[in-house]
């Protein structure tokens, strides 16, 4: 190819703008203490239960006779979900491959391959994942209303309403996911009817893809609420704090 | 507000070149093209830039100012109080002379697209609900900052494995075409290669007119692809719904 002129790093343009490795860097220690959290989880926590309320990392408890250790076994969807996800692929690729780092920063990295060979092309099996995730999802909702029921009773906690908006946001994720929007609606090429109406898949796509605008901020908040309701009953389940109880 | 701010213009042709500093007085509104029109009229009238509209439309006047891929004709000198402008042409782009570029390849690889298949001989009616998605692809004025940003092109300089976002755009606005029965799935896996795009979204943050390229027009394509290649239960399911 020709010569192509040197290209200068882009300055900051507007006062308020952050420096451009700030966004990465967030990335970066944001998953990666998730991540040594979670390997904490699987190999030094055998449960995550406290009376009624049971954390998100150990749900569901019935394991069918499959012999793996407990986080393991309810964390391994999860996790690929997120780790295919298209929001996530970005954060990732340019937090911890540098590819780019940011937008118009030089590599430094000459190899390149996208997502065209393994393991990177398996990413395009996110839609299996969301499939599972969906049901993770109803055990967690499970586990949310149980988390009202106190000794057989109707009550209200903390933990209760932690439990109910963390499976809320987890609910927002993973149907606001572009492989939803394309499986619900954004996959078929024509959205009206023949008498002109609009189809019911339009109406569907229409409404995910208003709530996958935001499927990046869902993302972010769901994983630290996810956390921070583990966090929460493990801090009730070692007696360092007490529920509050409404009524 | 000062009386006139410093542009460092880039000047050179293939075999290479530098930046050249020049004054031009602000004047209120004043945009980039305007500052190097100035400077084409007292200073270098050799300068070149390429430009026809001067309103954001044509897609012409793409460069680099202070290492942003921008149009000079939608970038306001006053957003630069305080700095000097750097303006560079395009980086992914062969330089022909100064802020110049060579942009064919784009058109050639347009041309390599399939066109479009109608079902039915036009003219057709259609609803506006079917072609929205499309139109938002078509309001593209082919400026290519989108394929001048995309880290695919810019730094791996792999034009023969990955076609850039505008190709991937223009490919989407056939696929979901309503009436469209052509098939560029091959293409888009093969030679197009969508998958090299690893969805980081430059494109999106600097095209000029606000499409959504990756969340629109890309996503949508992989998970076409997806649909084919990765997805046998799918299929299955779509051969059946036939
Ligand atoms: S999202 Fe894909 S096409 Fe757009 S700039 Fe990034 S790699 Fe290139
Ligand atoms: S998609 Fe946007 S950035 Fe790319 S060529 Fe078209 S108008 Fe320019
Ligand atoms: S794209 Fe993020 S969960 Fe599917
Ligand atoms: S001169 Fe037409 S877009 Fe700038």
């Amino acid at each position: 190819m020709a010569q192509t002129a040197e290209s200068l790093q882009p300055t900051k343009r507007k006062s308020h703008a952050l420096p451009y490795w700030v966004e990465p860097t967030f990335t970066v220690v944001a998953l990666g203490l998730f991540g040594l959290y979670t390997l904490w989880l699987v190999f030094f926590q055998s449960s995550g239960q406290f009376h009624n309320y049971l954390s998100p990392f150990f749900s569901p408890t019935e394991s069918w006779g499959i012999k793996v250790l407990p986080a393991i076994w309810v964390l391994w969807s999860p996790l690929l979900f997120r780790a295919t996800c298209y929001y996530y692929r970005k954060e990732i690729y340019r937090g911890f491959f540098h590819d780019p780092v940011s937008c118009a920063v030089p590599e430094s990295r000459k190899y390149y391959f996208g997502e065209t060979r393994f393991p990177f092309s398996w990413t395009n099996l996110h839609r299996w994942f969301w499939y599972v995730a969906v049901i993770v999802l109803v055990f967690l909702w499970i586990d949310a209303v149980q988390a009202f029921i106190f000794n057989g009773h109707f009550g209200i906690g903390l933990g209760s309403i932690i439990m109910l908006i963390n499976v809320g946001l987890l609910t927002a994720y993973t149907f606001s996911c572009h492989a939803f929007r394309h499986l619900i609606g954004g996959g078929s090429q024509k959205f009206s009817c023949s008498d002109g109406r609009p189809t019911t898949r339009y109406k569907w796509w229409n409404r995910v893809s208003a709530w996958n605008e935001h499927h990046g901020t869902y993302a972010w908040i769901s994983m630290f609420f996810v956390w921070f309701t583990d966090v929460y009953i493990r801090l009730l389940m070692n007696g360092v704090i007490h529920d509050v109880r409404f009524f | 507000m000062p009386d006139e701010i410093t542009l460092s213009v880039y000047r050179g042709d293939k075999s290479g070149g530098q930046e050249v500093e020049y004054k031009v007085p602000i004047q209120t509104g004043m945009v980039v093209l305007d500052a190097l029109h100035f400077i084409q009229a007292h200073d270098a009238p050799d300068l070149a830039v390429r430009w026809n509209c001067k309103a954001a439309h044509c897609g012409s006047c793409s460069a680099e100012i202070n290492g942003s891929p921008k149009l000079l004709c939608k970038t306001r000198v006053d957003d630069y109080v305080g700095e000097v402008i750097h303006i560079r042409p395009m980086h992914s782009f062969p330089v022909i002379k100064d802020l110049v570029t060579d942009v064919s390849w784009n058109y050639e690889k347009l041309r390599q697209v399939p066109a479009f298949q109608p079902a039915i001989k036009a003219p057709f009616t259609l609803q506006q609900r079917d072609v929205d998605r499309i139109q938002e692809f078509r309001n593209c004025i082919e400026c290519f900052l989108c394929q001048n940003i995309c880290h695919v092109l810019r730094d791996h300089d792999a034009k023969d494995r990955y076609w850039g976002p505008r190709l991937m755009i223009r490919i989407a606005e056939l696929e979901m075409h309503p009436l469209d029965t052509g098939d560029r799935l091959d293409l888009l896996k093969g030679a197009a290669g969508v998958g090299m795009c690893n969805i980081t979204k430059c494109c999106t943050v600097v095209c000029p007119q606000g499409i959504d390229i990756t969340d629109n027009g890309i996503i949508p394509l992989k998970e076409r692809v997806a649909d084919v290649y990765w997805d046998p239960l799918g299929g299955l399911v779509r051969k059946l719904h036939k």
